[in-house]
């Protein structure tokens, strides 16, 4: 990775509270680590608000990252802040645009620490094709913050047509998610103090819009997304089902779960469908282009394991249910407080 | 070597759902002794594949749910001394005690942290030398061992600021006393996988021969648990019992005499309060006198008040198999995972909190 420190500052090693003071120190942070990665015409001038031309129906989104470590293997805190918020946007159709971009710093992270997450910003940004046009950075005392944590905010532009609303799915539509789950929630738990498990394992944490992009060329009968994050597949799926007034009815064999996954959430009581993901999104599609937009996703490298999971019931709104390997069925509930490993 | 999904073949089921048939000729309640087969026989719905004439019926085994308020009360007065890390594991920190949880105290501002290990209570106390670090050491057979080697470790390295708060259960003691009550007529016994993965399966004798229930100790998949019915129901057809282990591949007759021998070196049977039970004698585990100076309860000085219980929760009649979940007037309505009244909502391996989940109690 490229150094992002040009010559001739004074760039010290560690983030100290006058960084965030709006002084010299704070110009040199926003302007040697921030401003030269993120390099654009509309970041540029640095006025207080950015400007920006758009036309057409907008949305606008935002959300806070907190995860902790910061580095984690498939990703990092960086990568995180931009796809979550890339992948918002997409779940209602939107073409991502901008993003907004804020730090709270707790004093003393290193300054290589935060130039590596914001090479990670610039790098997730151009990949998914968004501008990052206005930002701001705070530090907070030793003890106020855990390290790092991001904000962003996002507007995109809906493409005439596009409808897409959890509240728009009807029974007979099938239900669609674009690979594996439960990489993210495992991947970020090996690294966790104590958890001493050693995994190959790589987050999922990738921006969808491309992917999502394809999905509605390849269907005008696109009738919900959502990005099964903190909660699960299982969560996502009970949001759908309450939200559209419906139910849902999964099958556990035809839901792909790596090896990997499978066996660390048995050692740890988990179940892989409450487990965290950042790279995968529930598509409920009209059943006659189920295939076809299936086929799409998996020439995305994002959609390569894309399968049909389950499809929409009229019958007891609100409820999802999985017929499970056994043959036998049983109810999906959303997760409920922190999943935490078993003692026995 | 074998993965999970070689435990969960659909069509190894057929085979033995169909041996189960064959055999369940006459009616028989089977009692899961352990929480975690209750939540493995719901998650995977294998009650739809069994007969009508085989019953199951969940036991005691949840060792979260079995803690009584008193000993838990003692642990959230604990948690409030000053300069004291109390480190327990994750569902103990949401169970309601009498008046307040580990959740709540650690909200007011007291230092309670969460491990997966008693190993990783021992590192907090290395690494917090001018604090007490108490483990509230809960949990059955499956566990003692690992508290046990923790406080040999410490007393190896003289650590000062290291205790427990011993709350052990041992399952063989209490199902005695649930045989002896006559409130429930089991025609067999699913022994828990874990805990005979540590005594063995000898120490379940005295059921098959003293009671003539038969006894087979189950794993945790769909297939074990299947097989394990498998077995039971043809005892019971043969009018049989006894021992059998239906998960060779994690229990032997002796268990693991390493983890035994540690255990019964630092821990001596004791009297041990049972949620719904009350106090049955060596049922537990304490310290013996020579580790005497890792006993929590003999080196602080507190008072857990008076003991109250929750009103309407029926989690006792349930973790003694009298009564279900479904039965509790509570259940799913003033009684969720979110504001649990009783333990048995709380504990991921607890009954309520199951049935809760998987939902057997619904039309499908």
């Amino acid at each position: 990775m490229p150094p992002i420190i040009t010559t001739g500052k004074t760039m010290r090693d560690k983030v100290l509270l006058a960084h965030g003071s709006g002084g010299k120190l704070a110009h040199e942070i926003v302007r040697n680590s921030f401003v030269s990665a993120l390099d654009n015409p509309i970041l540029n001038p640095l006025d207080d608000s950015a400007i920006i031309s758009a036309k057409g129906r907008l949305a606008f989104t935002t959300d806070s990252y907190v995860v902790q470590p910061i580095f984690f293997p498939g990703g990092d805190i960086g990568r995180l802040a931009i796809c979550g918020t890339v992948n918002d946007l997409s779940m209602v159709g939107a073409k991502p645009l901008y993003l907004s971009l804020s730090f709270i710093i707790e004093e003393g992270l290193l300054i290589k620490d935060l130039e590596r997450v914001v090479a990670s910003i610039k790098e997730t940004a151009e990949e998914s094709g968004v501008k990052i046009v206005t930002g701001d950075t705070k530090v907070v005392n030793r003890g106020s913050a855990d390290r790092l944590f991001i904000n962003t905010a996002g507007v995109g532009i809906i493409p005439p047509k596009v409808d897409i609303s959890g509240h728009n799915a009807q029974p007979g539509d099938a239900v669609i998610i674009n690979g594996t789950i439960g990489d993210h929630g495992i991947a970020v738990l090996s690294q966790r103090e104590g958890l001493g498990f050693a995994t190959k394992l790589e987050s999922d944490c990738s921006p969808l819009n491309g992917l999502v992009a394809e999905m509605l060329e390849a269907s005008n009968a696109m009738r919900c997304l959502r990005d099964p994050t903190r909660g699960g597949l299982a969560s996502t799926l009970n949001e759908l089902a309450e939200q559209s007034r419906v139910s849902i009815r999964i099958e556990e064999d035809r839901i792909p779960v790596r090896e990997e996954v499978a066996g660390a959430c048995e050692m740890l009581g988990l179940d892989p469908l409450h487990v965290a993901n950042e790279g995968k999104l529930v598509a409920v599609v009209e059943a006659k282009d189920a295939e076809a937009v299936v086929a799409r996703m998996k020439k995305n490298k994002y959609g390569r394991d894309a399968a049909i999971i389950g499809e929409v019931r009229e019958e007891h709104p609100g409820r999802v249910v999985m017929k499970t390997r056994l043959g036998t069925s049983r109810i999906v509930d959303m997760l409920v407080g922190e999943p935490l490993p078993r003692i026995c | 070597m074998a993965t999970v999904d070689d435990f969960r073949r659909s069509e190894l089921v057929a085979g033995i759902v169909s041996s189960i048939n064959r055999h369940a000729t006459r009616e028989a309640r089977f009692m899961e002794f352990c929480g975690g087969h209750t939540v493995a026989i719901l998650k995977n719905g294998i009650r739809q594949l069994l007969p009508p004439t085989i019953i199951l019926t969940s036991g005691p085994g949840c060792p979260v749910c079995v803690t009584d308020n008193a000993d838990l009360d003692k642990a959230i007065a604990l948690a409030k001394l000053p300069d004291l890390i109390l480190v327990s594991f994750g569902d103990m920190l949401r169970v309601p005690g009498s008046c307040s949880s580990l959740q709540e105290v650690r909200a007011a501002g007291n230092d309670v942290r969460i491990v997966y290990s008693p190993l990783d209570a021992l590192e907090l106390a290395r690494t917090n030398p001018q604090k007490s670090v108490v483990f509230l050491a809960v949990g059955f057979e499956t566990t003692a061992p690992g508290v046990a080697a923790s406080v040999l470790q410490a007393k190896q390295e003289g650590l000062k600021n290291y205790y427990i708060l011993s709350l052990h259960k041992l399952c063989p003691p209490i199902t005695k006393v649930l045989l002896d009550s006559g409130e429930i007529n089991l025609q067999g016994l699913i022994c828990p996988g874990h805990v005979s993965a540590i005594i063995g399966s000898e120490p379940w004798q005295f059921i098959a021969g003293d009671y003539g229930i038969p006894c087979v100790v189950s794993g945790f998949e769909p297939l074990d648990i299947l097989q394990c019915v498998d077995m039971l129901t043809q005892q019971v057809a043969r009018e049989e019992a006894k021992v059998e282990i239906a998960y060779k591949r994690g229990v032997t007759p002796q268990g693991n005499q390493t983890a035994i021998k540690i255990m019964e070196q630092v821990f001596q049977p004791a009297p041990a309060n049972w949620r719904g039970v009350g106090e049955v004698a060596d049922s537990g585990l304490a310290l013996r006198p020579e580790f005497k100076d890792f006993d929590a309860e003999l080196n602080f000085d507190f008072d857990p008040g008076p003991t109250k219980t929750q009103k309407g929760c029926i989690c006792g009649d349930i973790l003694r198999g009298v009564k279900t979940p479904q039965e509790c007037k509570l259940f799913r309505k003033v009684c969720t995972p979110v504001s649990p009244v009783g333990p048995c909502m709380v504990s991921s391996e607890g009954s309520c909190a199951a049935y809760y989940h998987y939902g057997e109690d619904n039309e499908r």
